[in-house]
């Protein structure tokens, strides 16, 4: 094990992380401000994904494609909120998770029917193939950097976004008394629209970044949404900063505990146990971290008490 | 005009009594939603394909949305109040592992379209259970020995944690001379393979051989072609099929793959295969497709021989088809003693034709090749 191995997984844990990030922000938000549990968060990552293969195959341009994945996704995104999320908020949680996980099988099988069973392509810009080296003779991929790059500035624009601006106060607001906020007149179902589309954006881009170096296919966007719950959970619902170290936690803590979990079983054990084992236990540390953090702190590491 | 419609009458009662006449109903349990459902769509499409021509085939199909409580409830229903006569469709090893089982010993045939788990070809094996496919080491096996008649003396290999992935490679090392650099299992559904990728290029592999189905594949030729990592890979067809050689792109072009079937494979019957389902669904069949249509066209022959209300009757009739009128798409078929093909697997290079990737046959690597689990079989 070199130091630059090991060095290039930490940085792979942390474009994992900013990758769930970009999925958890939205899903926190929706949950803190509107009370939403909402499953179809994954379509919303997949519909991304599926507009940025699109748009790309059109234009051959990556950069109009990332544009496609942020603005399809919440035009979606106000669509659903206006006509099907809006009647959910009065409703118990099970009758959200109930309906959002009608929309996932609605929106697979409609994507399913306009795009076919198969897997799209899309690929990254020749610009961004191959490594690049970093200081310390560390070879990193030139596209996953700038994964790191985009997700940083998103955390650094949705920090000001809600410590700055009035939508950001609005946001912070309607987390704290939903039924104030309206008292004090602000539109209310405006606030909601935005968050939503703001969340379904997020997802999109995600799903972009992501469709380009894996496969965009239907039913892609279920498995990080699992992860971004566990996410949320981990950082505290609603909040913004706990969702970034949450999800930064859980992309470091999969990528350390895939490449370590065999090698240490390894010393203890016979070989090809010890690699069932170490990839077993590696699947599921994430959750041994959630199981471990509601244990200790109920409400997540920056949830309210 | 009398005597003509009697003619015609009495050829067509004699056309009956020659198939048997007796309806077989066959319940397709496959992948048709989510994440998957490209394999199991082909599947039930080339079965439907096969067996258009049969009246006397009725179908009955189910989406397992790969879940496997989903396809024991499945199962369960089109047994008891279906009462289909024969199951068939199942992509996945883990679903097929516990839908199998029970099939069997209810007394229903189980063809198998795609998964062929060790379990199912030895310890497990039974008299009601056939593979038209292939057992799961096969393919592996065949790239094994491709890599070391390729020269390759050390490999890297990886697969995800079923039973499948766990065959895989021991199908792989089975036939591979070289040494193992390092073995990795990844959890199923996995995307995301950067860990390992670093893991290879720190590695002194000379090679890398691969197993990762479906959207996985897709995500790990990609991101291995993205690293730039200058290794050979090899990998069996499931990855290098039609429909997901247009998502991976130019990133597969010249990789080695095995496959038991390929579009080029020249016969008659192949051809005619390949012909009908592009008129019938307007793309390329894949591998999968293959097996679904040799499957149905497999019932078709039994059908032809045997009532199925004579259980007996027909499980030699299905044991017999190859020679008595059913003919492979891939060309040579036998079924072994376990009820598995053995069949030819060739090698394939993936290469650019008129501006779409495909593959082409360059060698044939196993000839005539049987499975490992025969003798651990007692039926």
């Amino acid at each position: 094990m070199s130091l630059q191995l090991f060095i290039e997984q930490l940085l792979n844990g942390i474009q994992f992380g900013f990758m769930l990030f970009l999925m958890s922000a939205g899903l926190t938000l929706i949950f803190g401000v509107m009370g939403l549990i909402n499953l179809a968060h994954g379509s919303f990552f997949m519909i991304g994904a599926f507009s940025a293969s699109f748009v790309a195959g059109l234009t051959g341009n990556f950069l109009l494609a990332i544009l496609a994945s942020l603005i399809f996704p919440a035009l979606i995104g106000i669509m659903v909120e206006s006509s099907i999320i809006r009647k959910l908020y009065e409703r118990d949680h099970l009758d959200q998770v109930l309906a959002t996980f009608a929309l996932i099988l609605i929106f697979s099988e409609a994507t399913r029917y306009i795009f076919g069973a198969f897997p799209l392509f899309l690929d990254i810009p020749n610009i961004l193939q191959g490594n690049i080296l970093l200081p310390g003779e560390i070879v990193y991929s030139k596209y996953r950097l700038i994964i790191i790059i985009i997700g940083l500035f998103i955390a650094i624009g949705l920090y000001f976004l809600i410590n700055r601006t009035l939508l950001g106060i609005q946001i912070k607001a309607g987390q704290n008394d939903r039924q104030m906020i309206r008292v004090l007149g602000i539109n209310i179902s405006r606030l909601y629209t935005i968050v939503f589309a703001m969340g379904a954006a997020l997802a999109g881009l995600a799903g972009a970044l992501i469709g380009a170096i894996q496969s965009v296919e239907v039913g892609m966007g279920e498995p990080v949404l699992i992860l971004a719950f566990v996410v949320i959970v981990i950082g505290g619902i609603g909040s913004i900063k706990g969702a970034l170290i949450g999800a930064l936690l859980i992309g470091v803590l999969d990528t350390m505990a895939r490449l370590f979990l065999p090698i240490f079983f390894e010393l203890i054990m016979e070989t090809s146990q010890a690699l069932s084992l170490g990839s077993s236990l590696a699947s599921i540390s994430a959750y041994l971290l959630m199981a471990l953090v509601l244990i200790f702190r109920p409400t997540g590491l920056f949830g309210k008490k | 005009m009398f005597k003509k419609s009697i003619s015609t009458f009495i050829l067509f009662l004699l056309t009956i009594s020659h198939a048997y006449g007796d309806k077989v109903k066959v319940g397709m349990i496959t992948t048709l939603s989510g994440g998957g459902s490209g394999l199991g769509i082909d599947i039930r499409d080339g079965f439907a394909l096969a067996v258009k021509d049969e009246p006397n085939i009725e179908i009955f199909s189910g989406d397992d949305q790969r879940k496997p409580d989903i396809a024991v409830q499945l199962a369960d229903k089109m047994i008891q109040s279906d009462k289909v006569d024969i199951i068939t469709g199942i992509v996945w090893s883990n679903l097929a592992m516990a839908v199998v089982p029970a099939v069997v010993n209810q007394g229903k045939f189980y063809l198998s379209p795609n998964a062929g788990p060790s379990l199912l070809a030895g310890k497990k094996c039974h008299k009601n259970y056939f593979n038209i496919a292939w057992q799961n080491d096969n393919l592996h096996e065949a790239a094994g020995g491709y890599a070391s008649s390729a020269g390759f003396k050390n490999s890297f290999i990886i697969a995800p944690n079923y039973p499948a992935g766990k065959d895989a490679l021991t199908g792989y090392k089975r036939y591979f001379k070289g040494s193992i650099e390092n073995e990795v299992y990844t959890k199923l559904g996995q995307t995301d393979y950067a860990a390992e990728i670093a893991k290879i290029r720190a590695s002194k592999a000379d090679s890398v051989y691969f197993f990762l189905p479906g959207g996985m594949g897709i995500a790990f030729i990609k991101q291995f072609s993205q690293a730039q990592v200058d290794l050979p890979l090899v990998g069996p067809a499931f990855s290098f099929d039609q429909g997901i050689l247009k998502a991976v792109g130019n990133a597969a072009l010249g990789v080695k793959n095995t496959s038991q079937w390929s579009k080029d494979i020249e016969n008659a019957e192949n051809k005619k295969f390949v012909e009908d389902f592009q008129s019938a669904y307007g793309r390329l069949p894949s591998l999968y497709a293959s097996q679904g249509y040799d499957t149905g066209k497999i019932i078709v022959s039994a059908m032809a021989n045997a009532s199925i209300k004579d259980m007996d009757a027909f499980r030699e009739a299905l044991k017999n088809a190859p020679t008595q009128g059913f003919k492979s798409t891939r060309g040579k078929f036998a079924f072994s003693s376990n009820h598995h093909p053995i069949q030819d697997i060739y090698v394939r290079e993936v290469v650019e034709e008129n501006g779409t990737l495909t593959n082409k046959l360059i060698s044939s690597g196993l000839v005539d090749h049987s499975n490992f689990y025969v003798d651990q079989c007692k039926m």
